[in-house]
């Protein structure tokens, strides 16, 4: 059964009561909210997503709420893993963004079963690019268009690459987080892309999360081989410029860019180190969607 | 006494037979895995039913889960060990040698209470005619105090404090905390920290590298675990106990030493809580003779009200184990605990300051 399936009515009732419990890749959580953003943007996001067995096992319990005496006065959100508060109330109006960034949060502080790259990943043809880049690079911008025109969507900011299974990537589908102006690029670049809740003033500015494309949900449990590393960086006039990477430079930067490289030891290295030998490494400036994701296409043809 | 209280939580009844983690359902997981998360004790379960062969048993579900704890802590491990090369660098020209406290000494001296034993900072115990010379010498290798820190936090520390402000490492992140005793100067019992040091044993694998005496290094976690106002890691606390007592129980003669240790250190009272509640909690096998004898009880009112609040201080801070009033015993404790640490005279000027002090925001 997939999350639209259920009745608007439905969805609220459990939100409020026993929980939703959806799968994304190879997690499950139990999600409870009383807040009306979350309700929306599960209904908007997350429709095709598969829902878990009730009776069955759940990775991570979370909830986003109003605790009842603050919801009149400044409605704020909190999220909670097990029951516990990770990080600071938001207003309540954010309370979709809150839960993406919290069920990012449970897989980079606890998932340490893969080698977790702060990076967009994507596949086309067999061949899995890997978009990794500090925030403000225009990493998710890319990640979504090329989502948009057909690549399958394995994450906008989480590469998991899982030691157990040769270092395939592991998928999560889950929706992409735009920022700002981003968020206007994206609706010109693809009018009839669907967004979920926009959260204002945020401590990222404006936010909005970008549904994942259907054929991505459905492949969730497909691995993905990595084929390339690319280094992304928007800048307003930069001329679309595609520069290979040594990979010893490739591998310094992605090991920067890795959640849990020293954590995972000498394994993090290995499996660093065979992904940038298996990967074709570049470091790619622009400016345009169009001519980048033309650029994306023939690397993967 | 209602039935959830004699009901052991499920993390305590894993840890006493990891075995029961194969016959669980899907529902009794879910509620044993925020428990052992909250109450870091999932690396140490993970590791139990690994040492018996039996992680690859469990569904896939609850191995990914215990695998990655089990990353955690072999990298403290690893951590650990390189730390202390650093750490025996910068003290090799002190006159005394490094003593390793808690969750370090353990790992270090290979105990099974180091087993999947998760901890964040590295407590060492220094002479205090040596403390200047210690702070000097790690700061000369790098480590430095927190710069938030203004003048009357580094008095509290300084003059109050049994310990120096933490030391933290800026390119590895570790943190130090150098201490001279094992209780501040302001709390009641001053254990003979001189003492301690003299009793300490040597590490085989690192010269010049000490841990405290088997019964010393019960009594420091027993006073940690009692006398501190937090039970964050209450239960974590009292699981190394658990195993440190049956390791170290093997030893002939070690329960009359570790009575003597108690009361040449003033710490029979918290040596009995700690003898109450592994016995009650993880069925250690503490002899009925030492308990009986030991017996150091508060008055009626005060210990009806300490044992109300530790039974629901020492169990995982999450719904499926929380009892009723679980917020108020942990509220209480926190408020005993200061008592312990400083005079009233002292301690009142110290909360109130605490209290008008813009508090840190949290990072999300």
């Amino acid at each position: 059964m997939i999350l639209g399936e259920l009745s608007d009515n439905e969805l609220k009732d459990r939100l409020k009561n026993a929980g939703v419990i959806l799968r994304t890749g190879p997690f499950i959580f139990r999600i409870k909210s009383n807040l009306e953003p979350v309700h929306r943007g599960l209904a908007r996001l997350y429709d095709q997503f598969p829902l878990g067995d009730e009776t069955g096992f759940v990775d991570f319990d979370v909830q986003v709420h109003t605790p009842l005496w603050r919801r009149v006065l400044h409605p704020q959100a909190r999220f909670l893993v097990d029951g516990q508060a990770p990080f600071q109330p938001l207003p309540a109006d954010q309370a979709f963004a809150m839960l993406e960034w919290g069920l990012n949060y449970c897989v980079y502080a606890h998932a340490h079963q893969y080698l977790i790259i702060h990076a967009a990943v994507l596949e086309r043809n067999g061949q899995a690019v890997i978009l990794a880049a500090p925030p403000g690079s225009g990493k998710s911008t890319l990640a979504a268009a090329l989502a948009c025109r057909g690549w399958r969507l394995l994450s906008d900011e989480l590469t998991l690459i899982d030691p157990a299974r040769n270092g395939q990537l592991v998928p999560l589908a889950r929706p992409v987080s735009l920022k700002n102006a981003s968020i206007d690029v994206l609706r010109r670049f693809h009018p009839s892309a669907i967004f979920g809740p926009l959260a204002h003033d945020t401590s990222k500015g404006t936010v909005s999360h970008l549904r994942p494309p259907d054929n991505s949900v459905a492949r969730m449990d497909e691995t993905a081989t990595a084929s390339h590393i690319i280094f992304p960086q928007y800048s307003p006039d930069a001329t679309t410029c595609l520069e290979p990477l040594s990979r010893g430079q490739a591998f310094m930067q992605l090991a920067e860019n890795t959640v849990n490289y020293s954590l995972l030891g000498e394994e993090g290295f290995t499996q660093l180190a065979d992904r940038v030998e298996q990967c074709v490494c570049h470091h790619f400036r622009y400016s345009k969607l169009e001519e980048a994701v033309d650029v994306f296409h023939r690397l993967s043809s | 006494m209602n039935t959830r209280l004699t009901t052991r939580p499920l993390i305590i009844q894993a840890l006493r037979d990891p075995g029961l983690l194969t016959q669980l359902t899907p529902g009794q997981w879910n509620d044993l895995l925020p428990q052992g998360r909250q109450s870091h004790l999932l690396a140490r379960l993970a590791h139990l039913i690994r040492s018996q062969g039996r992680l690859d048993a469990l569904h896939p579900s609850m191995r990914n889960h215990l695998r990655a704890a089990l990353v955690v802590a072999a990298r403290q491990r690893r951590a650990v060990h390189w730390e202390l090369t650093r750490l025996q660098k910068a003290l090799a020209t002190n006159e005394t040698p490094v003593l390793l406290l808690k969750g370090a000494a353990y790992l270090v001296a290979d105990l099974p209470a180091g087993h999947g034993r998760l901890f964040s900072d590295i407590d060492i115990l220094v002479p205090r005619a040596q403390l200047a010379q210690t702070e000097s010498a790690l700061k000369a290798y790098g480590w430095t105090g927190d710069p938030h820190l203004d003048a009357y936090d580094q008095r509290y520390y300084r003059q109050w404090m049994h310990e120096l402000p933490p030391l933290r490492h800026p390119v590895r992140g570790s943190v130090i905390d150098v201490h001279h005793n094992i209780l501040p100067d302001t709390a009641r019992a001053h254990p003979d920290a001189a003492r301690l040091l003299v009793d300490a044993v040597p590490v085989a694998e690192y010269p010049g590298v000490y841990v405290l005496a088997p019964e010393d290094m019960i009594l420091h976690s027993a006073t940690h675990l009692f006398w501190d106002g937090e039970f964050d890691h209450g239960l974590r606390d009292l699981v190394d106990l658990d195993a440190l007592l049956r390791h170290f129980a093997q030893d002939a003669g070690f329960w009359n030493r570790l009575q003597e240790h108690a009361v040449h250190h003033g710490l029979t009272r918290p040596l009995y809580y700690t003898l109450r509640y592994v016995r009650f909690l993880l069925d250690t096998p503490v002899p009925d003779k030492l308990y009986a004898a030991l017996n150091d009880k508060p008055s009626t009112p005060v210990f009806a009200a300490m044992d109300w609040s530790l039974h629901r201080a020492l169990r995982p801070m999450h719904p499926s184990a929380q009892l009723p009033g679980d917020g108020f015993a942990r509220w209480l404790l926190y408020v005993r605990g200061h008592f312990l640490r400083m005079p009233l005279h002292l301690l009142v000027p110290h909360l109130v300051r605490k209290a008008l002090r813009k508090r840190p925001i949290k990072d999300r």
